[in-house]
């Protein structure tokens, strides 16, 4: 699918969890890939993750979770989403998400949970492939 | 990692260099006999829940033969949140134990005897709190507070970089952190009132010299901080301990603890001008590598974990933690865990280890290896300096942003193959057996909830307000706050109450954009 500009990126931390280097190597990461990357830093709610993906206008929504929260904040992140009408945005994870977990993750309607040892590469393709 | 310069027998200035372990600058170790005379101390990092979960696990460990015990607690606890606010939902007890009330602490040690059991608590922007917690739950045990012995982390500085649980900015952190450390150099001399890390750093992305160097660099700043508030730094400096990760290059890693020694005993004597042995000591607590475990093919955690515990080990640990195999995936299970503690035991007494100090010593390539790193990590504290020190660097981004660049250098590198890691981006399997996964309870988080409120409900309102408002003033002064955070968690405050006062008085810390 072409795109009149660049694939825009948010990648989020949600929950109180203020480990980053997985979030701050994937946004390097898909910057070096010739995406436009906006990191929320640490210590977001579901509600500002969601705010600042619609303010920025982004196609994807890369949430980072290591604490065990995941379940509820993606969650919560899904639902405000679906009231946004205006269009659809990719969802995917990573972290310390156990498979059992993805799988609930992905019938809420995350695209992808990519467990540790996942490489940017596959990332990037996946996005390339699904935006 | 890089070979030594020259590899082959090389020049050693014993004296100067090495010493006789137990000798300036303790190089071989901080004491003569190490290990023959005294083991490292087991001590497995533990907690989820609620307490009364965790006190039983404390007890299964015990049981088990730890023989120290290393509290975790959950995220709101760390970042002063009570389990019922609304910032604590879906985090209570995930990643430690809740403590919010003096009553969770006596459940916590319940059945515990502080006289006996060393207790470790890896709390940093709360620690004065939850010593506090602890002090009370001593005076409850009857036990005089000479008799207690442990650490609290304490180490805020390594939050703003790597771990993300400050709560308030560096100058008010330091205050409350110079505060904690004087406060037991004279009633609690027995306790280390600060763990000086390099683990997280490391976790995060730092080469070994970087965790030297940045590691060393906050322990100068803190000493600095003492020094400026009037304290007696030579007194203080015998109880500062640090902590360190044991990562899975191994003979890097049992070469990057000898540097660590001979550094810091080099700077407490010329920097701060401390003739004292005790305070020349390096003493640490080692966590072996969690960054290293992989979530493909766990079982193959276990040889990993044996390695590093190994170089801990021969690098002369004062106390280990030794990851259990499943702990990319979640907490470990009951199972995992006893494994990691047995891995310890057959160490220390089958693997015949522990006849000497330092018996990697003399080592044409450890000692090489060794003065490669102190080199490195100097250049680095040096530019730190030049910098205007640590608390700068920090505030700055120099620190973050150089192991955000060693961290993306070595993701690179697995992309192109140019590390290999078994499992994952080699000899991967395509059989996929399913490992059992520890679960959270999570009923007991409602329950933590309902406890908390409960408790908040029973007191007498007007005794709480009129603790916070003494707090508040002494927050806005200059004194002492420690035995404050006594006398009110003794009169039912909980910690979330006494941080939101510290919030309205010191502020919140507002980091830098790391990207």
């Amino acid at each position: 699918m072409r795109k009149s500009r660049p694939t825009r990126v948010l990648v989020a931390k949600c929950g109180l969890d203020g480990h980053e280097r997985g979030a701050l190597v994937v946004a390097q990461g898909l910057r070096d890939a010739g995406m436009e990357v906006i990191y929320t830093g640490i210590r977001n709610t579901p509600e500002e993750i969601v705010n600042t993906a619609l303010q920025e206008d982004v196609d994807v929504i890369g949430v980072s979770s290591l604490s065990g929260s995941h379940e509820k904040a993606v969650g919560k992140i899904m639902k405000l989403l679906k009231q946004d009408r205006a269009r659809k945005r990719l969802v995917i994870a990573g972290g310390i998400i156990p498979p059992e977990d993805a799988k609930k993750l992905r019938k809420l309607g995350v695209a992808a949970v990519f467990e540790p040892g996942s490489s940017l590469e596959s990332i990037v393709e996946f996005i390339k492939k699904n935006v | 990692m890089t070979t030594p310069p020259g590899s082959g027998p090389r020049k050693i200035n014993y004296a100067r260099d090495l010493g006789d372990p137990g000798q300036f600058p303790f190089t071989r170790g901080i004491h003569p006999k190490m290990y023959h005379e005294r083991p490292w101390t087991m001590r497995q990092y533990a907690g989820y829940g609620t307490a009364k979960e965790s006190n039983q696990h404390y007890k299964y460990l015990l049981s088990h033969g730890q023989t120290g015990l290393s509290v975790a607690f959950d995220l709101p606890t760390q970042i002063g949140y009570d389990s019922d606010h609304e910032r604590a939902e879906g985090e209570i007890g995930r990643v430690g134990v809740a403590i919010s009330t003096i009553e969770d602490m006596e459940t916590l040690f319940d059945g515990i005897p502080l006289d006996k059991v060393s207790t470790s608590m890896t709390i940093n922007a709360t620690a004065a709190i939850l010593l506090a917690f602890y002090l009370a739950i001593a005076d409850e045990q009857k036990v005089p507070w000479e008799k207690l012995s442990g650490t609290t982390q304490n180490d805020i500085l390594k939050e703003y970089i790597a771990r993300g649980t400050y709560i308030f900015p560096p100058g008010p952190s330091l205050r409350l952190t110079t505060d904690l450390m004087a406060f037991c150099a004279e009633r609690v001399p027995k306790w280390n009132s600060i763990s000086v890390g390099g683990y997280h750093m490391r976790e995060m992305g730092a080469t070994a010299a970087q965790e030297i160097a940045f590691t060393l660099s906050d322990g100068i700043a803190y000493l600095k901080a003492v020094k400026k508030a009037g304290i007696d730094v030579e007194r203080v400096a015998q109880r500062v301990s640090f902590f360190f990760s044991a990562d899975i290059h191994f003979l890097e890693e049992v070469a990057k603890f000898r540097a660590l020694r001979r550094m810091w005993a080099n700077i407490v004597k010329k920097r701060f001008k401390i003739a004292n042995k005790r305070a020349q000591m390096l003493r640490f607590h080692v966590q072996t590598a969690g960054s290293t475990l992989t979530a493909q093919q766990p079982d193959n955690n276990v040889v990993r974990t044996t390695i590093e515990a190994l170089a801990a080990v021969l690098g002369g640990a004062q106390s280990l933690h030794t990851n259990s195999k499943d702990e990319a995936l979640g907490l470990p299970t009951k199972e995992s865990a006893l494994l990691a503690l047995r891995t310890q035991q057959i160490m220390l007494h089958e693997a015949g280890v522990t006849g000497a100090a330092d018996p990697l010593g003399g080592s044409y390539y450890i000692e090489g290896l060794t003065d490669q790193l102190e080199s490195e990590a100097s250049g680095l504290i040096a530019e730190i300096e030049r910098r205007g020190g640590m608390v700068k660097a920090i505030e700055t981004g120099f620190v973050q942003r150089e192991i955000l660049r060693t961290a993306y250098e070595f993701q690179q590198a697995v992309e192109q193959k140019k590390e290999i890691i078994v499992g994952v981006n080699a000899y991967q399997s395509e059989m996929k057996k399913a490992t059992p996964i520890f679960k959270l309870n999570a009923r007991n988080q409602k329950e933590q909830r309902e406890r908390v409120r409960r408790f908040k409900q029973r007191r007498d309102s007007n005794r709480i307000a009129k603790c916070l408002e003494k707090l508040e003033r002494a927050a806005r002064g200059k004194d002492n706050l420690i035995p404050l955070f006594i006398e009110a968690v003794k009169n039912k405050v909980t910690l979330g109450e006494i941080c939101a006062v510290l919030r309205s008085v010191f502020g919140e810390y507002r980091p830098a954009a790391k990207f």
